[in-house]
C-alpha cells in the first residue's frame, strides 16, 4: 500500500530553529551565522570583529568544529563568552546543536551572538539555526568560480565577505568576473571585499553589522 | 556529508508516519531532491542503509527523483539546469521554481493486516 507523506525532510530542524529564533528575539539578540570553507578566515574575522565591537555591544560566540577547542581558546582571549560545540564528525551545525550550545552560554545582556559554523561550503547552507543573517566568507585563494560550483551557500547568504584581497596581485582571481558569477547566483547578495591581514574593508563590514543591528532591533 | 543528518531526519519522519498508518514494514520511500541541495544520491542511500538497521524501514528502497533547478523570467520564460537567479537572456531577476527540494512525498508500506500476520 502506498501512502502519501509530503514533508520537508528537514522539518524537525526548522521547528528547533524557529524555537531558537523566538528565544533570541525575546533576549533582544542579533544572531549571525558565519559560514565558509576551512581556512578561509572565519576565526580571524571573528577576532578582528570582536576587537572592534566588544566595547559597544556585549558579544557571545558559538564555535562549531568537528573536533578540538582551538578556535574557542583563540576567541576566549578577547574576553567574550564563548562556547565550543564539537559536532563529532558532522559537517555543519544544526538548530539542535546550537540549542545545546546555548545552555552553556549566559545570554543575559548579550546583544550580538556570532555562530562560527563548521568549515564547509556545502552543508551549513541547508540548516537554519534561528539566525537573523547568514554571512559567508570566501577568500580569493579559493577561486572566482565558487559561486557556480556551490550556488546554495551564495543564495542563502545576505552578505559575502571576500577575504584576503591583499593577495589579489599573487592569485588568478578576477574580481569583476567573481562579482558577475556571485550576482547571477544571488542578485540580492551584498559583497564587501576585506583583508583581515591589512584591515582593508573591515570598517565597511563593521558599518554593515551596525546597520543590521539597528534594522533588526 | 550532510547526507547522514538528512538520512536520520528522514528515518524519524518515516517512523512517525509508519506508526500513524500502523505499518509493519516500510518497503519503499519516494523522495524529491533538488539539484541545489548538494545532496549526493549515493551518499544518502548509503547513510540510509546504515542508519535504518533495526528500523521499520530496514531494507527499504530509496527512490530518489532528482529535481533540476528551474527559474522563470517574466519576460523570457522558463530556464532549466543553471543555478542562476537572474535570467540568462535579459539579466532580470528571475523566480526560482524548483531545485531546493528535500522532501519525502510517499512511501510503500505493509500494514499489520496484509503483512506477516496474514501468513500465520
Amino acid at each position: 500500500m502506498e501512502v502519501k507523506v509530503v514533508k520537508d525532510i528537514l522539518e524537525a530542524n526548522e521547528v528547533i530553529a524557529e524555537e531558537n529564533r523566538r528565544l533570541f528575539k525575546e533576549k533582544g539578540l542579533y544572531v549571525l551565522n558565519l559560514m565558509g570553507a576551512p581556512g578561509t578566515g572565519k576565526t580571524t574575522l571573528l577576532e578582528r570583529t570582536i576587537e572592534r565591537i566588544k566595547d559597544r555591544w556585549k558579544v557571545g560566540v558559538i564555535e562549531g568544529d568537528i573536533a578540538t577547542s582551538r578556535d574557542a581558546e583563540r576567541i576566549a582571549q578577547y574576553g567574550v563568552s564563548v562556547v565550543q560545540i564539537n559536532t563529532g564528525g558532522a559537517c555543519h551545525l544544526d538548530g539542535n546543536m546550537v540549542r545545546m550550545g546555548l545552555r552553556e552560554l549566559p545570554l543575559e545582556g548579550l546583544r550580538v551572538l556570532i555562530v562560527e559554523n563548521v568549515g564547509n561550503l556545502v552543508c551549513p547552507a541547508e540548516f537554519n539555526i534561528g539566525e537573523d543573517d547568514k554571512v559567508m566568507i570566501l577568500s580569493v585563494t579559493e577561486g572566482e568560480d565558487k559561486p557556480l560550483k556551490y550556488p546554495l551557500m551564495f543564495q542563502v547568504s545576505r552578505l559575502l565577505l571576500l577575504n584576503k584581497i591583499d593577495l589579489l596581485p599573487y592569485v588568478d582571481f578576477n574580481l569583476d568576473r567573481f562579482r558577475e558569477f556571485a550576482l547571477k547566483v544571488n542578485p540580492h547578495l551584498e559583497i564587501i571585499p576585506i583583508s583581515c591581514k591589512t584591515g582593508e574593508g573591515l570598517e565597511e563590514w563593521i558599518k554593515w553589522l551596525e546597520n543590521r543591528l539597528k534594522e533588526t532591533r | 556529508m550532510h547526507e547522514l543528518s538528512i538520512a536520520q531526519s528522514l528515518l524519524d519522519i518515516i517512523a512517525q508516519q509508519a506508526q500513524i498508518y500502523g505499518a509493519k514494514r516500510v518497503t519503499r520511500v519516494n523522495l524529491r531532491i533538488g539539484a541545489l541541495s548538494g545532496v549526493v544520491k549515493e551518499a544518502l542511500c548509503f547513510a540510509f542503509e546504515v542508519l535504518s538497521k533495526g528500523h521499520v524501514a530496514e531494507g527499504a528502497t530509496l527512490e530518489i527523483e532528482e529535481v533540476p533547478v528551474r527559474i522563470r523570467c517574466e519576460r523570457c520564460g522558463i530556464f532549466e539546469g543553471i543555478p542562476f537567479l537572474v535570467c540568462p537572456d535579459c539579466g532580470e531577476i528571475a523566480e526560482l521554481l524548483s531545485g531546493r527540494e528535500l522532501e519525502i512525498y510517499s512511501m510503500e508500506i505493509e500494514d499489520g493486516s496484509e503483512g506477516s500476520e496474514g501468513y500465520s
